[in-house]
């Protein structure tokens, strides 16, 4: 079943055009992957799901539901998380208060789904009271999905969540990301990281010059010649 | 020298409250709002116009309490000019400064617009009550306790001190415990992902600029009870606003308490050495000298 579709969309920040009739589809679960080339405009297209950016062109469906151009906050209510690339955490906050701003639309008791996020972070727990600003990037990383994770949703879109880390620490986010999955999130993946982005998705797509430019399985992708050298670095 | 000290503490807390509110909304709007000391002013207006007009029309009794230097009529009149006050806050911001950001205005032009607002809100009490100074008891002075060290404080100034630490301890509890509060620091942190959590940071943006006025009003009344009401009291209050704002870091509430703590002492120490006309001038120094050596204040990180 496609829990989350993004079809026709064409969107800028200025009277330019970023993305021309761009289109990408999840199914529920499925770790969906997008690739490409800095500038290609794949943040642009996650800022444009989650209704941060209105769409020229298009529409954005959830379930059967048309949330195109929707605000942030609704789409949030309707189940889709977004965990920005940059300043996506609340630094002179601790990590208990970034939890408790994720769930801040939540009015029921949600006492419980902050022990499981704590659960899949079991560092975050130790350091509950600390400010996210005197964080390691990789925690602080954990900090921003965790946030994105209080809402329990069921579409997460990560933008570029290994950006910045030591490998060792890439290879820690990649797999709380697949337990995350794991528990029947689906996920929209933005990742320099591209080969390995691949190698955890059901599905890729590879956006270039804010066009759709090829989409396929993500085995498939890697396994595509012309993909590994203009994409994956040879 | 103790004694300018305590009276130091005094003015430096009446400070902070008119600093804590110019911060706050610093920090989540970034612009510098001129017309926050004009809050003051209108804050110990309205008390006055509460004390001797509405509340002596509807027959609250003219007491004082024990050696203090007002009675019933000032405790009402001090949370009502609070509201009032907040409310004035939130209006120019409905009215004006929403307007301009909306237009995409940048912070320079914020500034200026709040100068303009400044002006205004000082011409109306002008207007209104004229240009002397005028007092909540006229002719009243009570006289003032020994303490030790030779310290001579007036039971009123005591009182000042802990109606400050009221506010401020109210402000803290509000800020860590309360879910707006929490919101709201998280809106100063980073409003876009304050956004992105679902936060209605316009509702933010009323609450701070009511706070704000709120603290204001509070600390323009407590100078009105300390020396007297003048319609450009909270004027000649801006320098050591702004002053006390960036040495404790822009944004930081706890910074502007100590950092006006720290001006209101720098200036009635500075009356051992120097004529009292030049109190604005040393807080003006210590701005200064702070933009120098250390522009984002004690607590910015560098
Ligand atoms: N806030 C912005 N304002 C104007 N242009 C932007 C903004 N953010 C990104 N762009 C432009 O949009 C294009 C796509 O950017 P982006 O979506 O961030 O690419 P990617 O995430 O694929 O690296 C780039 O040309 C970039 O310069
Ligand atoms: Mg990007």
């Amino acid at each position: 079943m496609i829990i989350l579709k993004a079809e026709d969309i064409t969107v800028g920040y200025t009277e330019v055009d970023i993305l021309h009739d761009v289109g990408i589809r999840v199914k529920s679960g499925e770790i969906v992957s997008i690739i490409g080339p800095n500038g290609a405009g794949k943040s642009t297209l996650l800022k444009t799901i989650f209704g941060i950016l209105k769409p020229r062109n298009g529409s954005v469906t959830l379930k059967d539901e048309d949330i195109t151009g929707l605000n942030p906050d609704k789409i949030a209510r309707k189940g889709i998380s977004y965990v920005p690339q940059v300043e996506n955490v609340f630094p002179s906050m601790t990590i208990q208060e970034n939890l408790e701003m994720g769930a801040f639309i939540r009015d029921d008791d949600y006492s419980q789904r902050i022990d499981e996020v704590y659960d899949l972070f079991t560092v975050l727990r130790e350091r509950k009271k600390q400010k996210v600003g005197h964080l390691s990037g990789g925690q602080r990383q954990m900090v921003a999905m965790g946030r994105a994770l209080m809402l329990d949703p069921q579409v997460l879109l990560l933008d570029e969540p290994s950006a910045g880390l030591a490998p060792v620490l890439v290879s820690d986010i990649f797999e709380k990301i697949m337990e995350i999955n794991a528990t029947g999130v689906a996920m929209i993946i933005v990742e320099q990281n591209a080969r390995e982005a691949l190698k955890m998705a059901h599905h890729g797509y590879v956006l270039a010059m804010g066009r759709n430019v090829l989409d396929d399985k993500g085995e498939a992708l890697l396994a595509n010649e012309e993909v590994g050298r203009l994409y994956l670095g040879g | 020298m103790a004694e300018l000290i305590v009276y130091g503490i005094v003015l430096g807390s009446i400070i902070s409250l008119g600093a804590i509110g110019l911060s706050l909304v610093y920090g989540i709007l970034r612009f510098a709002n001129f017309a926050h000391g004009d809050f003051l002013t209108a804050g110990a207006y309205v008390a006055l116009f509460m004390v001797t007009g509405v509340l002596s029309w509807i027959g609250i009794p003219d007491n004082t309490f024990g050696s203090l230097s007002f009675g019933w009529r000032m405790v009402i009149a001090f949370p009502i000019s609070m509201v009032v006050v907040g409310c004035v806050a939130i209006a120019l911001d409905r009215i004006l400064y929403r307007k301009l950001r909306q237009k995409g205005s940048g912070a320079v032009m914020l500034a200026m617009s709040s100068l303009g607002a400044a002006f205004i809100i000082r011409m109306i009490i002008l207007i209104i009550w004229g240009a002397d100074s005028l007092f909540y008891r006229p002719g009243l002075m009570r006289p003032a306790l020994e303490v030790p060290l030779g310290i001579k404080i007036r039971p009123d100034q005591i009182l000042i001190l802990f109606v400050v630490l009221f506010l401020v301890v109210l402000l803290h509890l509000f800020l860590k415990k309360t879910k707006m509060g929490k919101a709201m620091r998280a809106t100063a942190d980073n409003m876009e992902l304050a956004l992105i959590s679902g936060i209605n940071t316009e509702r933010i943006i009323i609450w701070t600029w009511g706070i704000g006025g709120a603290l204001a009003a509070a600390g323009g009344i407590l100078y009105g009870i300390d020396v007297q009401l003048h319609p450009y009291m909270g004027w000649n209050f801006l320098i050591p606003l702004f002053a006390a704002t960036i040495l404790g870091t822009i944004g930081n509430i706890y910074g502007a308490l100590i950092g006006g703590l720290t001006i209101g002492i720098a200036q009635q120490v500075s009356t051992a050495f120097l004529l009292p006309t030049y109190k604005l001038a040393v807080a003006f120094i210590i701005m200064i000298l702070i933009l120098l050596i250390r522009p984002k204040g004690i607590f910015g990180k560098e």
